[in-house]
């Protein structure tokens, strides 16, 4: 389980997380909504590593991991797909797969058929550029390079962002199922409620660098988050 | 007469239209919100007023007949346009009167700098823009000393420095303490009172606190304007922030 506890993150003397506490369980899929720069994109750089906190501590699987180096928190198993996708787009899809191997044991550097599974279009693909996908195309890629990691948590930042309605489909029903298979909690970052609502277990809403509402899906109420993501 | 006047503006980025036929009318001495979401053109709409980017086609025009297309960024910055970028860039190891110095319009040319003298007419400006912009008890403090919001506060004093007609300030509370984004709100308005002014914000807590007309952007044009509760009873704005 990731436990947030209390965390505050400034960038040289601006604040942008303000004593954010929240936690994620595996089999479930917790979805962080919040309008522009309200710190939901900053909340999971200090989950991954990638700023360090200034107050509070990360909890994962009980152990204090709010010092350790990015490359460490991702070999205890955290995984980030980051805002626009962020694939290497002059290597092919099977070498930006390969990518994700840096954190596995030598004995386990392979790419599963649960990947190819979840998206069948890859494996069609595995000898294209990533720079020649489609939009969709390189957010699957994303989401399936931090698969190949075998992650117990999952950080997905704005994977609907600029991609076509079938494959927010595709992506949302493989959020479902990696949510269903029981093992791997899942932060989800959206700025599309509908699609974040349907996926979600526990709801979060931040502002101003703090989370104002928070809950199970079903005792939120859905016009305090429409009244918290719109103007 | 309008103060500035974005007329068809196009601009497009590798097939990315960031800016889509936009036209927006500012009146001299108002101030104006501007808000949308991510990628809605907020920045590229200032990158064209101030001529960072030049745009595919329309008109920018100034006062009373200068098409802002047609000149540098120098030259739009000499007309009396000054920008704030989100993030303070002070002069950390120079004192605020110091700063404000350096900023004040003048012959800034080497030989003239080193051998200046403070005149009385200079003291006397930057006191009033210390007083405008909170700073006055940190008159000869560090600027690297301030805190996030007062670093704010002084560029936009450095901006007053320069006289604009036009003040253009990109999401200047981000990062800062609700105190001091509520003395932001106050602060503009001040400003407001002499300069027209526009911001682009996130915050709407502050947006609200300005009480000024509100703009909201979507895929480079305008998508709604007004009040900011008309705005935000607008279903097509609801619509947008709300991902659909």
């Amino acid at each position: 389980m990731l436990e947030v506890a209390d965390i505050t993150l400034h960038y040289g003397a601006a604040i942008a997380l303000r004593g954010v506490s929240l936690e994620a369980r595996p089999g479930a899929v917790t979805c962080l909504l919040g309008r522009n720069g309200v710190g939901k994109t900053s909340l999971l750089r200090a989950i991954m590593g990638a700023h360090p906190i200034s107050g509070g501590a990360i909890r994962w699987d009980g152990a204090d991991i709010s010092r350790l180096p990015t490359h460490e928190r991702a070999r205890r198993g955290i995984a980030w797909v980051p805002q626009g996708r962020d694939i290497f787009p002059l290597l092919t899809v099977r070498e930006n797969l390969e990518t994700g191997f840096a954190v596995l044991p030598r004995g386990q550097r392979r790419v599963s058929d649960e990947v190819f599974e979840l998206f069948p279009v890859l494996r069609s693909m595995l000898g294209r550029r990533g720079g020649d996908l489609s939009g969709g195309q390189q957010q699957q890629l994303a989401i399936a390079r931090a698969l190949v990691t075998r992650p117990r948590l999952l950080l997905l930042d704005e994977p609907t962002e600029g991609i076509q309605p079938s494959i927010i489909k595709d992506i949302g029903r493989v959020i479902e199922l990696l949510g269903a298979r029981g093992d791997m909690a899942i932060l989800l970052v959206e700025q599309y409620l509908d699609f974040a609502q349907a996926l979600a277990q526990t709801i979060a809403v931040m502002d101003r660098g703090s989370i104002v509402l928070a809950g199970r899906r079903e005792e939120v109420e859905a016009a305090d988050v429409r009244r918290l993501v719109a103007v | 007469m309008t103060l500035l006047y974005l007329d068809g503006v196009s601009v497009s980025f590798d097939g990315f239209r960031a800016l889509n036929a936009l036209s927006l009318v500012l009146e001299p001495g108002e101030m104006r919100a501007v808000i949308g979401p991510n990628g809605a053109g907020k920045t590229t709409m200032m990158d064209v007023i101030t001529g960072k980017t030049r745009p595919d086609t329309g008109r920018v025009v100034f006062g009373e007949d200068t098409d802002l297309t047609h000149l540098d960024e120098p030259a739009i910055a000499a007309l009396g346009i000054g920008r704030k970028f989100q993030k303070p860039t002070v002069f950390e190891s120079h004192s605020v009167a110091d700063n404000l110095l350096l900023a004040l319009a003048g012959d800034r040319r080497a030989r003239r700098t080193l051998r200046a003298r403070e005149t009385a007419d200079e003291n006397a400006r930057i006191e009033a823009i210390l007083a405008t912009v909170r700073l006055a008890p940190e008159r000869n403090r560090m600027a690297a000393a301030l805190s996030h919001g007062q670093k704010q506060w002084l560029e936009i004093g450095m901006l007053l420095a320069q006289d604009p007609r036009l003040l253009l300030v990109d999401e200047p509370v981000a990062g800062m303490t609700d105190a001091e984004t509520e003395q932001t709100a106050v602060l503009l308005r001040d400003i407001n009172r002499t300069r027209s002014v526009v911001v682009v914000e996130h915050d709407m807590a502050f947006v609200r606190a300005l009480g000024v007309k509100v703009t909201v952007l979507h895929e480079g044009a305008v998508l709604s304007e007004g009040s900011i509760d008309h705005v935000s009873e607008d279903p097509r704005v609801v619509e947008v922030y709300l991902g659909r």
